[in-house]
């Protein structure tokens, strides 16, 4: 649905974004996890073209937007919502107002417009607040205003620009849990920018890990969490430095039809190991439940205990002695 | 001399500052909105960069302030009888007035127009609006307050300005309280001019203030 190739963007001679390649499948959420100063927001800012990119090509919908002119720009950005950090609201007009915006933009007639702002209140839970001014609001319901904003325009994306930094936790899952509703509901396509791991883990199928402009790690989450030294899991799963010949025991998507199975005593009984565990996480990633387990294996047959494991469907990485 | 002296002459002239200050108010607006909407529009990563322009313009407009008005009311009168087709009166005193008022009135609106914050420019970009619709629908209106402000502020400088209209024979109070009040030293009659010359900046401060923070969705 977005697909980035080799975008760069610089200013001046300071790099922001360096050669990036993306790759947003339709219908799913996609979250670019970095610090601040990595890129991120420019990058974002880079598929729609806010910022012209210095080099390489945005594709979003099968329209390559790096070739249109600036009238077929503006159309093509009519397909294309965008949500902000800091809301953006218009202060001079009411909820409604704001919600009709676009609208008025793409030429909506007045009576359609009407329609639409109460359909798209009534959806982001803010029927009541058609007549308030946006600082009668709260965070969380300025935010859910910027949604309903952005989804007048019927898009297939959503951008959303670090949409819940500047909430607190409670209202940042409720909007979280909005756009996962609307992804589901419409199989809106949603991509978004975000320093919160916790974002990444609630609602995201694939991430990104960008870091000084470039993309570290890409992928769907599951397959991420698969993969041997992700710095992903790692990130979602921290865990103390690992000691030498300690064992990572990552519980990936594969296996979690199996969560209830008690693979560590039964480590234990086969093959006459002891486990020492020294730290673990589990979480609900992407929908699954993952985890992941680190332990040291002494005594018994311990290679054939992490064969054993690894039979299982079970990522196990060890540390060099 | 009496009230009863001193009434119709000073009726006559309010009204006469009344009207400079009503058709040198629309002029200025009309030449200085658009001049502050360019001062912003133009500027490097503006609506509509220009930088060259942009300069022009800065300069054009610093030129035109820092002419005291006095000097600005005489060295146009060139370009008044070409408009006005006289040198003389009301509707001449209008012509120096937005001129000097433009360029002043058109820093305000560039002032204003730049408190409106940027994520909300870029939002409209995001929806795909075209810049007139930027500059019509997001910029002009949520600076309302603050262009209200700067109008209000204008017209004070107006009513001030044009007391020295009475030099180019365009009437008003301040034409008033030179020739009666300095000259024929009727310092009765001066005193109520300024008077009145307070009254109508208090007013029409009072009601600027009103209309902006009517306004004001902050």
């Amino acid at each position: 649905m977005i697909k980035v190739s080799g975008l760069r963007k610089a200013y001046g001679s300071v790099v922001a974004v360096d050669g990036v390649d993306l790759h947003v499948r339709e219908g799913e959420i996609f979250g670019v996890l970095g610090q601040s100063g990595a890129g991120k927001s420019t990058l974002l800012r880079c598929v729609n073209l806010l910022e012209r990119p210095t080099g390489g090509s945005v594709t979003v919908g099968g329209r390559e937007l790096t070739a249109l002119g600036d009238r077929e720009l503006r159309q093509a950005r009519q397909g294309i919502g965008m949500i902000h950090q800091h809301f953006a609201l218009l202060s001079s007009r009411t909820v409604a107002g704001n919600v009709a915006f676009p609208l008025e933009i793409m030429g909506v007639p007045r009576g359609e417009r009407v329609r639409r702002v109460e359909e798209l209140l009534d959806l982001v839970g803010l029927a009541g607040k058609a007549g308030a001014y946006p600082a009668q609001l709260s965070g969380g319901q300025k935010q859910r205003v910027g949604i309903a904003r952005a989804l007048a325009g019927r898009p297939s994306v959503l951008l959303s620009d670090e949409a819940t930094s500047a909430l607190d936790p409670g209202t940042t899952q409720s909007i979280l849990a909005l756009l996962k509703r609307l992804n589901r509901d419409f199989g809106l396509t949603i991509l978004l920018i975000t320093h919160e791991m916790d974002v990444i883990r609630a609602v995201c199928d694939s991430a990104a890990i960008m870091s000084a402009g470039r993309i570290e790690e890409a992928g769907r989450i599951a397959d991420l969490l698969a993969r041997p030294g992700s710095r992903l899991t790692e990130e979602l799963f921290p865990l103390p430095p690992a000691e030498p010949g300690s064992v990572t025991i990552t519980f990936t998507g594969a296996y979690s039809g199996r969560a209830d199975e008690a693979v560590v005593s039964q480590v234990v009984r086969k093959f006459d190991v002891d486990v020492n565990i020294l730290g673990g996480a589990l979480e609900d990633v992407a929908g699954v439940s993952a985890g992941r387990l680190r332990v040291r294996l002494t005594g018994g047959e311990s290679e054939a205990a992490l064969g054993y494991l690894r039979d299982r469907g079970l990522l196990v990485e060890v540390a060099a002695r | 001399m009496t009230w009863s002296d001193m009434s119709p002459l000073l009726w006559q002239a309010t009204g006469q500052t009344a009207q400079i200050v009503a058709w040198s108010t629309l002029f200025t607006v009309l030449f200085g909105l658009p001049l502050g909407v360019a001062l912003v529009g133009t500027d490097r990563g503006g609506l509509f960069p220009a930088p060259v322009a942009n300069r022009v313009l800065g300069a054009v407009v610093n030129v035109g302030r820092s002419l005291p008005f006095i000097v600005l009311m005489i060295a146009v009168m060139p370009v008044t009888r070409l408009i006005i087709g006289t040198t003389i009166g009301a509707g001449a005193a209008a012509v120096p007035l937005t001129i000097g008022a433009a360029p002043f009135f058109a820093r305000l609106v560039e002032t204003a127009l730049r408190g409106v914050g940027r994520d909300v420019v870029q939002a409209a970009q995001a929806m795909g609006a075209s810049r007139g619709t930027i500059v019509a629908k997001v910029l002009l209106p949520e600076a309302l307050p603050g262009l209200v402000a700067a109008l209000t502020v204008t017209i004070v400088t107006l009513v001030s300005y044009s007391a020295m209209a009475g030099v180019i024979g365009g009437g008003g109070l301040g034409d008033l309280a030179i020739r009666y009040g300095y000259q024929r030293f009727e310092t009765g009659l001066m005193i109520v001019t300024v008077v009145v010359l307070v009254v109508i900046v208090q007013a029409v401060q009072s009601l600027g203030d009103a209309v902006s923070r009517r306004l004001t969705r902050r």
